[in-house]
């Protein structure tokens, strides 16, 4: 789903730069705003560690396999702290495994996590009042919506970029589909799972719930 | 220290010795690795170009990271885009080069499809061997000296540090799948085990997070990370900064060369 360097024109690139850095911003401010400014941050990092790995998993298809996504999750989970986790994620990425580019981040940033915060915008509080059941099938059309929004994200920088993508970019969303399948079946198994045994997960980063731990059960709150 | 970062191998040989890349000041390789990226992006010329990849192939010899597997992973990239490149020659309206069923593909097309790959590939080696040599809390470090925000720098650190940490726990949550007769297939139950794989490691992900939270605040953590590393910049740092200069002048120089001979 990476758009690699030197592909895009100038104009997309610097556009879609300049909108990650404010989706940073907001999600940096979401994160830093506390009583002590760090309550968030191991949750936010441990988290996005996780969404690291769980795009190192391969799953099955057909004869292939794809890596896992899972930005419509990391959405629900993470808030607009998604811009900022999925950014170490991509940042990690293009420095170490060469995935990427230089002056595409940005633009992968937003075609990645812009579906992820709006997927979550809108799913959240409709999962949130949902039974683990209907939970599991919102985060499916979740999870599955997120893929397809930024399927079209990557397929429009390259139209933007020249009319000769035009097959490429449908070639992108086409491909996609059975992605966009699997991936909203993976959600919605997770979701259920959430739902479930600590539905406190929706809430912690994204909306800056207090954990209950010991010592706040306590009264040592912090 | 991180094996899903860093290949062991790597990580070892920059142990043992110290390389003129890894004496580098961190911040001027990042730096360096952005201008040039810059610059290379802006280029068209094919033959500018390839002289583009051909200084991120004299750097890997100054930098101790296996060549072979560094070049496998720039090549990995190409895989990806080999299909949406393949393409452009006949999507690209000119001059008919060669056809293929019937399809003509022009001349233009696989000019700039070979010019993008060209691009892609020349910006990801010389990130590879600037920015990909360091340490994963080096670049943080790095970051933090460069005036990136606190909170994105601790992002990255801790995120840096608990990637091993939830890679162990998934390959543990994997064996006892394993145990316990899974098999990676395509079918819905495959599916639905790997979400609930995943959401067992965003649950397990947030308690660590809560314990370490706590281990944080016993600590007395205020929220700033002392960074004990002293950059500076010394004499070598401005000799390789001033070749970086010379090298991006060139190719800007080559490039209007180009454009305006023909």
């Amino acid at each position: 789903m990476h758009i690699m360097d030197g592909a895009l024109s100038q104009e997309v690139i610097i556009i879609g730069s300049a909108c990650a850095v404010a989706g940073l911003g907001w999600g940096l401010y979401k994160l830093g705003t506390d009583q002590h400014g760090l309550e968030k941050i191991p949750a936010a990092a441990v988290l996005s560690a996780t969404f690291f790995v769980a795009s190192l998993i391969h799953v099955p298809i057909g004869v292939s396999s794809v890596h896992l996504i899972m930005n419509g999750l990391a959405g629900l989970v993470l808030g607009a702290v998604a811009f900022p986790a999925l950014f170490v994620g991509l940042l990690l990425q293009a420095v170490f495994f060469g995935f990427g580019g230089v002056t595409v981040l940005g633009i992968n940033l937003m075609n990645i996590a812009l579906p992820a915060v709006l997927v979550g915008m809108a799913f959240r509080p409709l999962i949130l009042k949902a039974s683990p059941k209907k939970a599991a099938f919102l985060g499916g059309v979740a999870g599955a919506l997120a893929i397809a929004l930024t399927t079209l994200c990557v397929a429009l920088c390259l139209l933007l970029s020249g009319e000769a993508f035009f097959v490429a970019a449908q070639l992108v969303f086409v491909s996609h589909i059975p992605v966009m399948v699997i991936e909203g079946l993976v959600s919605a198994a997770a979701l259920y799972l959430i739902c479930k045994v600590k539905p406190e997960l929706l809430q912690t980063v994204s909306h800056g719930k207090t954990v209950q731990t010991p010592l706040n059960n306590l009264g040592l709150k912090s | 220290m991180t094996s899903v970062l860093t290949s062991e191998e790597a990580s070892e040989a920059q142990s043992k010795t110290s390389c003129f890349v890894s004496r580098l000041d961190p911040r001027l390789r990042l730096v360096s690795a952005g201008i040039f990226a810059l610059v290379t992006v802006s280029l068209s010329h094919l033959a500018v170009l390839c002289f583009a990849l051909g200084i991120g192939l004299l750097l890997l010899p100054f930098v101790h990271m296996p060549i072979w597997s560094t070049l496998r992973r720039m090549v990995a990239m190409d895989s990806f885009f080999v299909f949406m490149l393949a393409i452009l020659p006949f999507t690209t309206a000119g001059d008919v080069a060669f056809t293929v069923f019937g399809f003509p593909g022009s001349w233009q097309g696989l000019e700039k499809g070979f010019e993008i790959a060209l691009k892609a590939n020349a910006i990801v080696l010389v990130l590879l061997v600037l920015v990909g040599s360091m340490e994963p809390t080096t670049l943080g470090h790095a970051l933090a000296k460069l005036r990136v925000p606190a909170a994105f720098v601790h992002l990255l650190l801790f995120t840096v540090r608990y990637i091993d940490v939830i890679h162990d726990e998934y390959r543990r949550l994997r064996i006892a799948m394993k145990m316990r007769g899974f098999r990676s297939t395509q079918s819905f139950h495959c599916y639905r085990s790997f979400g609930y794989l995943i959401g067992m490691l965003l649950i397990r992900a947030l308690e660590r997070s809560e314990r370490i939270l706590q281990a944080m605040k016993c600590r007395g953590f205020t929220g700033q990370f002392p960074l004990l590393d002293h950059l500076k910049l010394e004499n070598r740092d401005y000799g390789f900064a001033v070749v970086v200069g010379l090298v991006c002048g060139l190719l800007i120089a080559l490039e209007g060369f180009h454009v305006t001979g023909g």
